[in-house]
């Protein structure tokens, strides 16, 4: 297989992310490499073909956003939304996420061996997340499905009006959102953390981790419960 | 939406080269902030008795073509002051050996248009509306020198597109204030100040912000007992850089709506919106880059 390297230093983003849209599928390149990425949005947006993009330091906003089959790599932080809406594949960041890292993902495996802002897994429909570091304020905000394992702490209403997805974490939560509960941590539930956390490449004992899950109390309107929840 | 930009330079050497530095961080930002732009820098305070002011001439009958000699002139006649003024078109940076409110009320009365951005032993100010590349060439940004800045792009949501109400805003003395975001009770804390004697020159949000957090250190607040007021009576959306002659400041709101990153090395601080604006930064690949965290203060001393 191929490699190709784009220098957004001396090449517009349009050249890379074309390329990744099309010449990719071809399948005769297996990887990219993209230099001086420097904060630009979007890259590597969009894609649909099982390449291999490494962006060597800092991604702007998006970066790796609605990515199917592709594993994308970014070796510095990301900016806000980092692989919003990804449906499989995987995105690994080694730093730092910015807000709304893998909001509404429908699929994959987003990494962040570093920590994530506010809003981490927000909407999340199915996809899997797991934040080496810790993870800001209003995360998996009503998730739906997937997983989120979360080495460090969390902010404050983790999991705030919770559907199906499951949150683990081993540090301290500064307060659970409304509907979220803490669960006994089953066989299963172990076997679940220890494989993200094998294919994150993190080092954490899976039993050292809490299960959060919904409390299902949200999911139907109560007239009797006069709007307290 | 809007862009911050700050920069705070450790090794005295890179004094001379701040403008030069801070220009395509502001440029960077352009995206976020095309209509109007603004910085405001800090440099050695003039002597104890010695103020300065920045004025704006762009709403003048004459603009750039404004007789800022002939103001020095008026001054001498009228006040009997000796000041020295150094202009760059519509904007000029006046200095003098007398009580600040002097020479700016005989300028309110004599000259009503010419607007004050900034008084201070430190602070030199300039904004305009433009692009930031425009601005940034117009009052040759790339040239200034000093110890630290703090400047904006901005993209107007509360008020309209004007040279007054781009930032920096400024009150008081050296303090000044620059703002990602729109505050949802700017009326609120209007009434709350304008009671006890200030007085608003436009009707911007960040100007309440701005003059808010002026009159809680000038009642003998230090800077982090005041963002914590700040925190406590601001109410929506903010990233803040706040400027004073030894310090640049910043907070965002409980949410982090608005953006913020820092980049830091034994050289400088660099806070930006966002990384594009930091890239080209000297060393910025081994600088340590943080996002700060919500309703936290950093403070870094110039």
């Amino acid at each position: 297989m191929e490699r190709l390297t784009f220098d957004l230093a001396a090449q517009p983003l349009r050249e890379l992310n074309t390329f990744l849209h099309t010449g990719a599928k071809e399948g005769k390149v297996g990887h990219v490499t993209v230099l001086n990425p420097d904060g630009a949005h979007n890259i590597a947006v969009g894609l649909d073909c099982p390449i291999q993009v490494e962006v060597v330091g800092h991604a702007g906003y998006y970066a790796g956003g609605m990515n199917k089959t592709a594993t994308v790599t970014i070796t510095g932080s990301a900016g806000t939304g980092v692989a919003e809406n990804m449906m499989s594949g995987k995105v690994h960041v080694k730093g730092f996420a910015s807000n709304g890292a893998g909001a509404s993902a429908h699929g994959g495996l987003l990494v962040i061996e570093g920590d994530a802002g506010l809003r981490c897994g927000i909407s999340l429909k199915g996809g899997n997340i797991v934040v080496g570091g810790s993870v800001g304020s209003f995360s998996a905000f009503m998730a739906q499905a997937g997983r989120m394992v979360i080495c460090g702490n969390a902010g404050d209403a983790l999991g705030d009006s919770l559907y199906e997805a499951v949150l683990y974490v081993k540090g301290s939560v500064k307060s659970l959102g409304a509907d979220a509960q803490y669960e006994p941590m089953t066989d299963e539930d172990v076997a679940v953390v220890a494989s993200l956390l094998d294919q994150a490449g993190l080092a954490h004992d899976a039993k050292d981790f809490k299960r959060i899950a919904s409390k299902r109390s949200l999911y139907h309107w109560n007239a009797d419960a006069n709007q307290e929840y | 939406m809007c862009g911050i930009v700050g920069l705070l330079v450790k090794t005295p050497a890179l004094r001379e080269q701040l403008g030069a530095l801070m220009v395509p961080m502001l440029i960077g930002m352009t995206e976020r902030g095309p209509d109007s732009a603004g910085l405001a820098v800090f440099s050695t305070p003039l002597a104890e008795n010695e103020r300065k002011i920045s004025l704006y001439s762009g709403l003048t009958d004459d603009g750039a073509d404004f007789n800022w000699l002939g103001l020095t002139h008026e001054l001498k006649g009228h006040l009997g002051v000796t000041a020295a003024v150094e202009p760059k078109g519509n904007h000029a940076i006046l200095s003098f050996d007398i009580a600040p409110t002097v020479v700016k009320r005989w300028i309110k009365e004599h000259h009503p248009k010419l607007h004050i951005l900034s008084t201070g032993r430190s602070i030199d100010l300039y904004k305009d509306i433009g692009t930031p590349a425009e601005v940034a060439a117009r009052y040759g940004f790339a040239g200034l020198t000093g110890s630290h800045l703090v400047g904006h792009t901005r993209m107007a949501t509360e008020s309209a597109v004007t040279p007054d109400r781009a930032h920096p805003f400024t009150a008081g003395e050296d303090f000044c204030l620059v703002h990602n975001g729109s505050l949802s009770n700017p009326n609120g804390i209007r009434r709350m100040l304008e009671p006890r004697g200030i007085t608003f020159e436009t009707d911007n949000d960040t100007e309440a912000a701005c003059r808010f957090l002026e009159w809680r250190l000038r009642e003998g607040d230090d800077l982090e007992t005041a963002l914590q007021k700040g925190f406590e009576e601001l109410d929506g959306f903010y990233t803040f850089l706040m400027g004073t002659p030894d310090k640049l400041a910043l907070i965002r709101d409980p949410f982090a709506c608005k953006p913020a990153v820092v980049a830091e090395t034994d050289d400088y601080v660099a806070i930006a919106s966002e990384f594009r604006s930091l890239a080209h930064l000297p060393g910025v690949k081994h600088a340590t880059v943080f996002e700060p965290a919500p309703e936290e203060m950093y403070v870094w001393n110039a």
